[in-house]
């Protein structure tokens, strides 16, 4: 429908007039910001000429204090030294070669000082300050000082460092801090966090230290500060403080920590201990380990390569990332299972010739007892550590009622602790062969899997999980490092709340025989008999021995024999005092030969030192040992 | 050959207007040498903005090829669209910055709110349209809920930088289509008196870039940070400028931001006054030619589209201007044609497509 030619004029007239005023008011309203252009460029322009030429030090940001990372008991694991720095600005520097020759006159400047300055040279943009050495000495300092007049552009700053007192000790926990890398920064960006970092240089890399990165991160502060034109701060005009990062408890005892550490003697390997009753991570030894106080100021390539090669692997968080098969250490929880789904009562008594055969098959799976143990009930199987009972329970519970029972345990899941790159093991049954093999699980398949071989991997932070709910009778506490948060500022705290994660109930009196074959095993007659000997407390615990080759029909396994690499490595599970218990262990010894001679010594030095407060007896030196 | 080239040429030009498209061209190229200078002479994302640039003249381009009376039918469908892509934002969006604005559809993840900044205006445009015989106070209103849906939904996100410009884009329709002064004063002291409503519903974030704009020292390195060193770099620009890339503010890291939404802090800091009095005579002159366009245009939706989008245009540039300048809060407002970034680019495109459909349709009555 048109509009008639008088409706037409009326609403034209109306629209044009309403188009003039809001012309009129377009120029006004950029008329304004002409005018205040005006104020800002020719007005105010000395005023914030001098504040863009001082910038550097007139508007600088004040590193705040990275939150301190502590024990359960406070003592400090990391924290913040001030450190004098020398920092270079290149776009002030005509002659970069030529500075830096004067630099390396009074200050020592190594091959890979200058390597790193470099490549951050590389990574800076034009107008940045790029620091060339850090940790100068003192007389460096005072060389530096005087030689200041002629380097134009170089500046001797403090910086706060993140330090590490500890060492290599307790290193895969703590992670460490770095410097921001280009790809930090895009993360930060995508996140939309990057205004949190602007004063801010470092940031947390890996373990706890990544993990609560934005608990002890705290914020820059803030110092406006009229300075002269060579650079001197006059006085400051504004001034705000940063704000420290929190401090973190953690949950772990660093002398248990480093009771466990010393207890491996060098060799290589892992052992977690959990509070039973919370879920606290007591210890997370992996040995070998690193000093992460190398990583704080960008790490010395050649460190690096040597860390990063070594076929040892320190840099590799073992009690995480190392899946190994589980051997008999998953024997208790199979016992359990046994009681559980009905397939054998603690009763039944087997006969052990020193082998199982599946029916209508020749091929043997050898206990590693020759010569067999004879009758063997429920009770000895465990105490005894029995393979051919444990073959012919697994084949006649069937892969998939031991695959449910062990899930119960949380095998084949990573546990959840608060620190990055858990591995979930694994607790293999037809389905998971199917999709990852193509093929039909097998007898043979189950055999092995009754004695922790063949498919199935467990981390030792998992072993370590599964036996703090087993000590905890069903109760099941994520396993955690951080205890406790605190705001320095304001001194409010945030505890860390064990929570059950989940609970799983067991049959009238089931878990207590299996807990009781598990005392026994520390006892005479039992695998671990001898690192328990003399204990004042009951320990539960299971002995290991997890193969690295195969060993072919018919032949024997001698250690003697066998490449170091090569030989079984020793596991330990155990918690104590058995009907208390206040601790919760798993020992990984890699390559280390029998659970109950290598692993589970460690266990009982750090049993000692938590449950009675005994410190370990200074180790005789090897050279003088008898018992060679 | 040249022959062919020169039909080829025409058959390009044939939908645009060529003053409009030498303004653009001009802003546009101010834009691509100050984001050079602002992305630390990064190629790869300057080529990047290039590959922007030909995306929104494409859509410029084809959207400037329909006529205004095929784009008033498409009010209602966009706008509907618009709308229930908002509450999908609402349910089930991804939270970036603490607020949630964004969208996953397949692969790709949109901006709803994008949309919505031309949906909304055209909406209302087609609705004044369809009722113009006979506009009463009731029509009005129903315009005034048309608007304040999407409003609300950009609000809820936070997105007060969006909402502020779907509003002005909506009330310009308003505006231009008549609604009275006495109204419009009625609707002010009303909007002043919700302000201490919409302070309670602010997040805290945007509380304190309305504090820090009364007083930017108040928090040197919080909010105010972004404010103080624009400034510096403004007023440190002085008459003439620094020079192209050597402004100090713009390559230290102390000014944020500043190849989006403070872009014209690095070009006033390189260029000094001259180039932001240049850079500002641009965009008057865009703005002036856009109204011109609306006051020939035929027809009240496209004269109301005309006119809002030209208005639009002004009203990003001022409060871009304005709150690098320190005269107005600190909101994501990007800088049209000039700071980084894709989907503002095309939302221009189109909406400059759009009145240059309207400009060649300026003859014809066929709508009315």
């Amino acid at each position: 429908m048109k509009l008639t030619t008088r409706q037409e004029i009326d609403q034209n007239t109306r629209y044009q007039s309403r188009l003039q005023v809001a012309s009129i008011l377009i120029i006004v309203a950029f008329g304004l910001l002409l005018a205040r252009l005006l104020v800002l460029q020719t007005m105010q322009y000395d005023y914030y000429h001098t504040l863009a030429e001082s910038n550097r030090i007139s508007l600088a940001p004040s590193q705040p204090n990275r939150g301190l990372i502590t024990d359960r008991n406070g003592v400090v694991l990391a924290e913040n030294r001030a450190v004098y720095t020398v920092e270079i600005y290149p776009k002030d520097i005509p002659d970069l070669k030529a500075t830096m020759a004067e630099l390396a006159s009074a200050i020592d400047l190594s091959k890979s000082d200058r390597r790193r300055f470099e490549k951050r040279l590389r990574e800076s943009r034009k107008f940045d300050s790029v620091p060339v050495k850090s940790f100068l000495s003192d007389a460096e300092v005072a060389r530096f000082a005087a030689a200041k007049y002629r380097l134009k552009g170089v500046e001797l700053t403090t910086r706060l460092f993140r330090s590490y007192p500890m060492g290599t000790t307790a290193a895969h926990i703590l992670g460490h801090v770095g410097r921001i890398s280009p790809r930090d920064k895009a993360a930060l960006e995508a996140r939309g966090e990057s205004d949190a970092y602007l004063g801010i240089e470092s940031i947390g890399k890996d373990g706890v230290e990544k993990t609560y990165e934005a608990e002890l991160r705290g914020m820059a502060g803030y110092a406006e500060v009229e300075t002269d034109a060579a650079g001197r701060g006059i006085r400051t005009i504004s001034q705000k403080g940063s704000i420290p990062g929190n401090r973190l408890r953690l949950a772990i005892d660093i002398r248990l920590q480093k009771i466990g550490e010393e207890a491996f003697a060098g060799r290589r390997g892992a052992a977690v201990a959990i509070e039973p009753a919370t879920g606290d991570i007591l210890a997370l030894v992996s040995q070998p380990s690193f000093d992460p106080n190398d990583f704080v100021d960008g790490i010395d390539p050649a460190i690096w390569r040597q860390l990063n090669e070594s076929r040892d692997r320190p840099l590799t968080n073992r009690p995480l990332r190392g899946a190994y098969p589980p051997g008999s250490t998953i024997k208790p929880f199979m016992a359990l299972a046994a009681l559980e789904t009905g397939t054998r009562s603690a009763d039944r008594s087997i006969h052990d010739p020193g082998f199982y055969t599946l029916p209508g098959q020749a091929h043997h799976y050898r206990c590693w007892k020759p010569e067999g143990h004879g009758s063997v009930d429920l009770h000895r199987s465990v105490v005894v550590s029995c393979d051919t009972y444990y073959y012919g329970l697994a084949v006649e519970m069937g892969i998939e009622r031991m695959h449910d029972f062990l899930a119960r345990f949380n095998f084949g899941k990573p546990s959840g602790i608060d620190i990055e790159g858990e591995r979930s093991g694994l607790n293999p049954n037809e389905a998971w062969k199917r999709a990852r093999f193509k093929d039909k699980w097998y007898a043979g398949d189950t055999v092995s899997a009754g004695i922790g071989q063949g498919y199935v991997l467990a981390t030792p932070m998992q072993l370590a999980y599964a036996t703090a709910v087993m000590a905890n009778r069903g109760t099941a506490f994520r396993p955690h490092l951080a205890k406790e948060i605190a705001n320095v500022q304001t001194g409010r705290l945030r505890r860390v709340e064990p929570e059950p994660a989940y609970v799983t109930q067991f049959g009238d009196g089931n878990l207590e025989r299996v807990r009781q074959a598990m005392v026994g095993v520390t006892q005479p007659g039992g695998t671990a008999a001898q690192a328990a000997a003399g204990a004042p407390y009951q320990i539960a615990g299971k002995t290991g021995t997890a193969q690295v080759i195969g060993i072919k029909q018919g032949q024997r396994y001698r250690e003697s024999e066998v490449d170091e690499r090569h030989r079984d490595h020793a596991w330990f599970v155990a918690f104590a005092p058995a009907d208390d218990p206040k601790i919760a262990l798993a020992i990984l010894v890699e390559n280390g030969g029998h659970g109950g001679s290598a692993a589970a010594p460690i266990a009982r030095k750090m049993m000692d030192w938590w449950i009675l407060g005994k410190e370990p007896e200074v180790a005789p030196t090897p050279a003088t040992g008898a018992a060679q | 050959m040249s022959e062919l080239l020169l039909r080829f040429g025409r058959f390009l030009m044939r939908p645009l207007d060529r003053q409009l498209l030498t303004l653009l061209g001009l802003l546009s190229l101010i834009g691509l040498i100050t984001l050079y200078s602002a992305i630390d002479e990064s190629l790869a994302r300057w080529s990047g903005q290039l590959l922007n640039f030909g995306a929104a003249l494409l859509c410029m381009w084809l959207v400037a090829q329909i006529s205004p009376a095929r784009i008033a039918s498409l009010a209602l469908p966009l706008y509907v669209i618009g709308v229930l892509l908002l509450v999908a934002v609402a349910v089930n969006g991804d939270v970036v910055n603490g607020a949630r604005r964004w969208l996953h559809i397949g692969v790709t993840r949109i901006q709803p709110s994008e949309l919505v900044k031309l949906a909304t205006p055209m909406m209302i445009a087609w609705y004044l349209h369809r009722h113009q015989h006979f506009l009463r106070p009731i029509h009005f209103i129903v315009a005034v809920v048309l608007l304040a849906v999407p409003l609300g939904l950009v609000l809820r996100q936070p997105d007060l930088g969006t909402a502020m410009l779907i509003g002005a884009a909506g009330f310009f329709v308003l505006f231009l289509a008549g609604l009275r002064y006495r109204v419009i004063s009625v609707l002010m002291v009303l909007g002043l008196a919700s302000l201490p409503v919409l302070w309670s519903f602010m997040h805290d974030y945007q509380r304190r870039r309305v504090l820090t704009l009364l007083d930017p020292s108040e928090d040197p390195l919080g909010a105010g940070y972004h404010t103080i060193q624009a400034m510096i770099a403004v007023g440190s620009g002085g008459i003439t400028g620094k020079g192209w890339t050597n402004g100090t503010q713009s390559h230290l890291d102390f000014l944020p931001e500043r190849h989006t939404d403070f872009i014209f802090a690095v070009f006033a800091e390189e260029f000094g006054m001259v180039g932001a009095a240049v850079m500002i005579g641009v965009i008057i002159a865009i703005v002036l030619r856009g109204l011109r366009i609306a006051s020939n245009a035929s027809g009240l939706f496209s004269r109301l589209m005309a006119g809002s989008l030209a208005l639009s245009f002004f009203t990003y540039a001022f409060v871009n201007i304005g709150m690098v300048i320190g005269v107005l809060p600190v909101v994501g407002v990007p800088l049209p044609l000039v700071s980084y970034g894709g989907t503002s680019l095309v939302t221009m495109g189109l909406g400059f497509g759009i009145l240059m459909s309207i400009h060649r349709h300026r003859g014809s009555l066929g709508d009315g």
